[in-house]
């Protein structure tokens, strides 16, 4: 099939971009997006072109690399995949597909389709994590009964893979479903429980410190996420929260 | 503590908190105006001593006008912010395709109800603080009926309080169960809060619309 591309061009990070249209022909339905993407830049290559600059690793819905905003949507118009996941069959012959970076004021664009995202990383490192001796000594965490509903909870909330859909989704670029998530499959765990206030207020902290948007519950981030990460981790957050900071 | 307060959290539990505030005082104004059409004189006695009891002239009300100043500020202030979180705009955004019209657009809502509070200010809040401040008249618990009823003659202002219910309609549909999630409320009850939010975003614009429409169809005739 025959595709019109318009593609966000922009030479470097100072750099002003455009919307630059391409055409592809002979494009077929069991193509993935990305693969789609590569015919390009080998055409692009071959006329002696720069090629679009876009994020990819393991091209099967687990890194979270991939974040391309496609005709208005992170990761397409596709429920619960990335856009590795995505297939051209999705679209039709003839279509226009407009394809954007990730748009927040907090993950600016490096280059064409790439933007820096550690953002999440600097929220991840505030507290995203348990302070465990892992020196080899370290307790099987088998050895602590959790509640099924709770363990089950926390995994849902652990398969966040932090690709940045839901705050490209999100009208006001809001970071809150990410930080939750990570917020979320510690304090569920006795083993989190150990650090829970000091980590929610820190990675909140860090998230408001990044320049992310309010949350204003319109539930963008939720219908958007590639792994389903459910709204009750952001109610979850808020509690944790504000008991944490009116405990002191 | 200080940090709380500079937090997106505590916002939007600010947002939160006003918001059910104004949710319940509506359900009050409500009831209190739908005794207009049944039974002018108990709208008289209880507009009457809204008007002149201590505990609401002088503590209710100044809380419920600080209750809706906080709350248009903050979503005022939070809207900036949130406009400054994405600087550059998407040629293409699909908005439609992940969150309902009301919820991505509560400012337009909220603006058009701030800006019929203005009128519903001029309409009876100043007039009530001139008549009883400014020109000092004597208590008259008989008036405020006929005054109410006259306030409905004109078309023009009745549509314009039709056109604005409309919009604390939709306001009403998001923002109501949306409190409960900003105070961290997701729960098993979640459903119900949702469901008990559109009846009430429905109904309560509805029986403002049904008085004002009544009055402005029964004009009192001297």
């Amino acid at each position: 099939m025959k595709i019109y591309l318009k593609i966000w061009r922009q030479k470097d990070a100072s750099s002003k971009g455009k919307m630059v249209d391409y055409t592809l022909d002979g494009i077929e339905g069991d193509m993935s997006f990305l693969e789609m993407l590569d015919i390009l830049n080998e055409d692009l290559i071959a006329k002696g072109e720069v090629p679009v600059e876009f994020d990819h690793d393991c091209r099967e819905g687990i890194c979270g690399t991939c974040s391309l905003q496609i005709n208005g949507r992170p990761h397409g118009p596709d429920r619960l995949i990335t856009a590795c996941q995505l297939h051209m069959r999705s679209f039709k012959d003839g279509d226009t597909i407009v394809i954007e970076p990730f748009r927040a004021k907090a993950f600016p664009v490096i280059k064409d389709l790439i933007v820096d995202r550690n953002a999440f990383e600097r929220i991840q490192q505030a507290g995203g994590f348990i302070s465990v001796n892992t020196s080899g000594r370290t307790a099987d965490a088998n050895n602590i009964p959790i509640p099924k509903v709770n363990a089950d909870k926390a995994f849902n909330a652990a398969a966040c893979i932090g690709c940045g859909a839901c705050v490209a989704a999100c009208k006001n670029a809001s970071a809150m479903l990410f930080t939750s998530a990570k917020v979320s499959q510690f304090a569920l765990l006795p083993q989190g429980r150990v650090e829970a206030a000091e980590r929610v207020q820190n990675m909140v902290r860090q998230m408001d410190l990044e320049g992310f948007g309010n949350c204003t519950n319109t539930g963008a981030c939720e219908i958007e996420c590639p792994k389903g990460i459910s709204l009750e981790n952001i109610a979850r957050m808020n509690r944790e929260y504000l008991s944490a900071s009116l405990k002191g | 503590m200080s940090s709380l307060i500079k937090s997106s959290i505590a916002r939007k539990v600010v947002m939160a908190l006003s918001g059910l505030f104004l949710v319940l005082f509506l359900a009050l104004h409500v009831t209190i105006n739908l005794t207009s059409v049944i039974s002018p004189d108990t709208f008289n006695q209880w507009s009457h001593f809204m008007g002149y009891n201590g505990l609401v002239q002088y503590i209710m009300q100044p809380v419920l006008i600080i209750g809706v100043i906080v709350h248009f500020v903050m979503g005022i202030v939070l809207e900036f912010q949130n406009m400054q979180a994405r600087t550059i705009k998407y040629t293409k955004y699909k908005g439609a395709a992940n969150a309902p019209w009301v919820s991505r657009n509560m400012i337009i809502t909220g603006l058009v109800v701030l800006a019929f509070l203005g009128l519903h200010f001029y309409d009876f809040w100043i007039h009530e603080m001139t008549y009883k401040y400014i020109e000092v008249n004597p208590e008259d618990p008989a008036r405020y009926y006929t005054e109410t009823v006259e306030k409905f003659a004109p078309v023009w202002r009745t549509i314009l309080y039709v056109i604005s219910f409309g919009l604390l309609s939709l306001h009403l549909w998001h923002g109501f169960a949306s409190s409960f999630q900003s105070m961290g409320l997701n729960n098993k009850y979640t459903p119900s809060i949702k469901s008990f939010t559109k009846i009430y975003a429905i109904v309560i614009p509805l029986v403002f619309v049904f008085i004002a429409i009544y009055h402005h169809l029964n004009p009192i005739t001297h």
